[in-house]
Parts: structure tokens; sequence; C-alpha cells
């Protein structure tokens, strides 16, 4: 009994190290965020006259809404079209019996481990050819084909998952491929497709390099981007850059905490298969 | 495409029964094999436009000595030389490598050693509350997290509070401005990151081990550390090497954290090959030696990722 109440101390006791560790960061940018502004507080200080208002000057300065705008049209504009064509992708390389869908599928997964510095800069001359730049399809269209390994990767494993004999039984119903694929497997790999979702719609949001590479106007930006104009500009002064920070970052939490289930468990299974 | 369509129609003459239903069948297979190219065309178009033809160019310009603006030059295998020669490019490399041990190596086996110690630690409501939390830094932008870190870092800021507070030092320490400290402390930023999720994936993986294996090992007297080493370590071993392989891929294209905590300094100190190829492009011109810097990186993380995939296939 001694043991196991030493045991379940050390547990809990690594738990609230962890959890300091991760609340830390967070908690010293909530109370400086209230400090009074073009004062110099320590990271860690009670806000003894929480200054609330900060937030209203930040969302001003970061002109909020515009940013918020943009972000959720970038997003729109990424993630049903990403989900789409990985389940498409997906569904016709896990049913196919083309000779050389190897090839393609390996075409796909190379991209799996590509670092997206190594095509920024043709990715740049391209877009400019096009005359996208500094619009947000120079983000959109880039961030399409960079998601597409992963999912057509991650739909592809969903539709194997499915057992064989639900095809070779609509095959003898005479189905053609479009009805087998709308009738009957995709009903059942609409978790995988809700958790894929998830997963694109964190990284359109959290997506940075591009956004400092190929956008111009913060306006026209996404969020992640629009914290280092932010950083930028109101570098000197930490309170606004505190509030700033987290009002930048609201919309990232608000949405993690409404659905924190579909987040855990999209991260959990985006990271195993 | 077209051979094959003429062949069938040629030698599909209605002679004999059976043989045509043969050829009418392998026909119908045959087009459910073309129609994947029709399933696959928008991704494969996306795809190929947006990355594998960028790819192709980053290759292409890799050989070439070009300010981005003006005619490029061939140049041979002169930019490669530089990215093992000149130090102001190979300082970035190594600089990733010791990013490698703050997002992998600290991040995995912290991971594991609270994974293991918490293994028995039951009770349902608390596990989703602790999950939310520990996520938390992998759900908001790397740049957010890099803003809360540079302002811990800061004279004022959480770090020396605490020093001060126990009175370890009284001094107001830079800690991103100094050469000797800038690195670890970048890289103790990916540990922020990613030691959550390597916990609770880990967490996750034990907690799907089946416990008669552990009951078993106990009855034949096996003490802690060879129960860890005969079942939680293989058992555990893809989740490892999910937590190794997405955690290497972070160190060594690591870009967020660095342009918002460094910029890469002071001096080369906190380069990575990510910001450097940036600096290269966009700052410094010299699109042909940022190609090359690239495709050393591609090269690296396959190089080192391919075998770790490789391992958690075995056995």
């Amino acid at each position: 009994m001694a043991e196991t109440v030493s045991a379940r101390a050390t547990r809990i006791l690594i738990l609230a190290v962890l959890i300091v560790f991760t609340v830390l960061p967070l908690l010293s940018m909530i109370t400086t965020a209230l400090q009074k502004q073009g004062t110099f507080p320590s990271g860690l200080s009670f806000p003894v006259h929480p200054q609330w208002h900060n937030f209203v000057d930040a969302w001003n300065a970061a002109d909020f809404l515009a940013l918020l705008k943009s972000s959720t049209l970038i997003v729109l504009g990424v993630v049903p079209a990403a989900v789409l064509f990985s389940t498409l992708a997906g569904f016709g390389l896990a049913t196919s019996r083309l000779p050389g869908r190897s090839v393609i599928y390996g075409l796909f997964i190379l991209g799996l481990t590509l670092p997206a510095e190594a095509l920024v800069s043709p990715l740049y001359y391209e877009l400019q050819g096009m005359g996208l730049l500094n619009s947000r399809w120079a983000l959109i269209l880039p961030l399409l084909g960079l998601f597409m390994p992963f999912g057509v990767f991650w739909m592809r494993a969903a539709f194997q998952a499915l057992p064989a004999e639900l095809s070779e039984a609509a095959e003898i119903d005479g189905a053609s491929s479009w009805q087998m694929f709308r009738r009957v497997k995709l009903p059942l790999v609409l978790p995988s497709l809700s958790s894929l979702t998830i997963l694109f719609f964190l990284w359109t949001w959290n997506q940075f390099l591009l956004v400092i590479v190929l956008i111009n106007n913060p306006a026209d930006g996404n969020m992640a981007g629009a914290l280092a104009t932010f950083q930028g500009e109101h570098g000197t002064n930490v309170v606004l850059l505190c509030a700033g920070s987290l009002i930048i970052m609201a919309p990232s939490l608000l949405i993690f905490f409404m659905f924190q289930r579909q987040f855990v468990r999209a991260l959990l299974q985006g990271a195993i298969k | 495409m077209t051979s094959s369509n003429t062949r069938v129609s040629s030698t599909a003459t209605p002679t004999a029964e059976p043989r045509t239903r043969i050829r009418r069948r392998r026909l119908s297979h045959r087009r459910t094999g073309w129609s994947t190219l029709l399933w696959v065309l928008p991704a494969l178009t996306v795809y190929g436009v947006f990355v594998l033809y960028p790819l192709v160019q980053t290759i292409n310009y890799s050989f070439y000595k070009w300010d981005g603006i003006g005619a490029a030059t061939p140049d041979g295998f002169a930019n490669y030389q530089n990215v093992f020669t000149q130090s102001a490019l190979y300082v970035s490399i190594l600089n990733s490598f010791v990013l490698i041990v703050f997002f992998t190596v600290i991040p995995v086996t912290l991971g594991l050693v609270s994974a293991v110690l918490m293994r028995e630690l039951k009770g349902r409501g608390a596990g989703t509350l602790v999950r939310t939390l520990l996520f938390l830094p992998e759900v908001i932008p790397l740049a957010g997290a890099a803003i809360a870190w540079t302002w811990m870092y800061s004279p004022n800021g959480v770090i020396n509070q605490a020093l001060r507070a126990v009175g370890l030092t009284s001094d107001q320490h830079a800690w991103l401005g100094d050469f000797s400290t800038a690195l670890p402390a970048v890289g103790i930023i990916g540990t922020w990151v990613v030691t959550g999720f390597c916990t609770v994936l880990l967490l996750v993986g034990i907690a799907k081990i089946d416990q008669s294996l552990f009951e078993a090992a106990r009855l034949d007297g096996a003490g802690r550390w060879a129960e860890f080493r005969a079942i939680t370590l293989p058992e555990l071993r893809r989740e490892l090497v999910v937590c190794v392989t997405v955690t290497i891929i972070a160190a060594l294209a690591s870009f967020d954290v660095v342009y918002i905590s460094t910029q890469g300094g002071p001096g080369y100190s906190t380069m990575v090959p990510g910001l450097e190829i940036y600096q290269l492009t966009f700052i410094k011109q010299q699109v042909g030696q940022a190609s090359a810097l690239a495709v050393v990186l591609v090269a690296l993380v396959l190089i080192i990722v391919v075998p770790i995939q490789r391992l958690g296939r075995e056995r």
C-alpha cells in the first residue's frame, strides 16, 4: 500500500511539473497583457489593476477583423478542396487496378517528408509568373499541393482498411465505381475524413513560412503570419505585444477548446498512421 | 493508352461466346484501371504544379549562379561545395543537429519516462483535462509559442525572475542574445512545443499494451527495468518511431521559431537551414546557393528519416 501511495505521488508530481512547464509561458503572457502600457513589468506579476482595454487597443492595432476575415477565406479556399482531392485520390488509389498505380502513390509519398523550405524560392517565381504573388491564391494553391501527400496517404489507408467483401458485394450488384464511392465507402470513412479536416484546418491556420515569403500585406495573410507583423511593429511594447499575440491566438484556442476531443483524436491518429 | 485500346478492339471480334465474355471482362477491368487517373487527377495536378515542379526547379537552380533577377550562369557543383566548406552555410546544418537534442531526444525521453510512470494513473476526467492542456503548445501557431518564450527569456522575463527568486543569479541575462545560450534557448522552445504531444502519444500507446504481459512479467519476478526493456519499449516501437520522425523533421526544417525569436542570431549561433534558405533567396539574392542548401536539407531529412521508418516496420 505504501508503495502505491508514493508511486501515485510521483505520478502526480510529474504531471504537475509537465503542466506547469506547459502553461507557464501562456500564463506569463496573460499576466503581462493586463499590466499598464508603457511600464516594464516582470515576467510573472499579478495584475493588481488589470487593464482590460489593452485587448481593445491590441484588437485595433492588429486590425483583427480584417485578419479574421483573411484567415477564414484562406481556410475556405484550402480545406474543402484539399479534403475532396485527397478523398478522391485516396479512393482511386485504394481500389485501382491501374498498372503503375504504385508509382503514382510513391510520387505522393515522396512529398511526405519534404520541408516546405525546399520549395519556397521556385514557388515565389512561379507565382510571380502567374501574377498571383501577394494574393490569397498564393497561399491557397501551394497549400493545396503541399497537403496532398498526407491527405492521399491518409484517405488511401482509410479506404484500404474497409473490408474487401464490401466492394465485392457492391460489384455483384453492378454498382459503378462512383456509386461504390458515394453510397458504400464514403459514409464509412467519415471519421477519417473529419480528422483530416481538422488537421488541414490547423495546418492552414498556423502556416507561417509561406505567408512570410509569398504575402506582403498582412491583411491578405493568416493569423500566424500576423504574429510576425505584430511583433515587428510592437515588439518594444511588451504589454501590447502580449495582448495582441493572445488576441491573434484566441481563435485557435477557442476552436481547440470547442472541439478538443476531436483535435486530440485527430492529432494522435494523424501521427500514428 | 491508345495501343491497349486498339489491341482489345481488334482481337475482340465476335467469334466464340466465352472468349468475348473474357474479353469484355478484361475490358471493364481496364476501364476501372484507367479511370483511376480521373480520381487522382485533381490531387496530382495541384501536387504536380505546386510541389513537384518547384522541387525540380530547386534542383535545377542549385547548379546555377543566379541573383533572382538577371541571367543565371551555370556553376556546376560550386553551390554544393560551398554548403560543405563555407562556415556560414554548414553551421546552419550543425545547429539543426543540435536542435534534434532539444526537439527529439529530450521530449521523447521525458515523454517516455512520464508515460511509464503515469501508466497506472487512471481517472478519466482528469485525463482529458491533462491531455487538453498538454496539447495546447501543439495547437497554437509556432510563432505564438516563440513570442511567448522570447518574453520568457528576456531580461525581465520569467526565467530570470525565477533564478533571482531562488538566489541563483542577480543579473538580467538575455538568454537569446548570448552566443553561448541562444541555441539551447531556442531548442527549449521546441522542447516545449512537442513534449506534451509525445507524452500523450506514448501514454495512449502504453494504455494499448496488453496488461497480461505486465502481469506475466511480474509473476516471473521481473523488475521494473527488465519489464520496461522487455515489454514497454518493444510494444511502443510504433509510437516511438512516430515521435522521433515527426520531431526530427521539425528540428531539421525549423523556421518559425527561429525567425521570430532570434532571426538566426546572435551572429550565426542560431541559424538553421530553413532560415538560411529564406535569407539567401530573398535578402542576399543568391537563389542558386539557397537551392543547393535546400537540396541538401531534403537529402538529410530522407537519409535520417527513412532508416527510422524501416526500424518501425521491422520485426
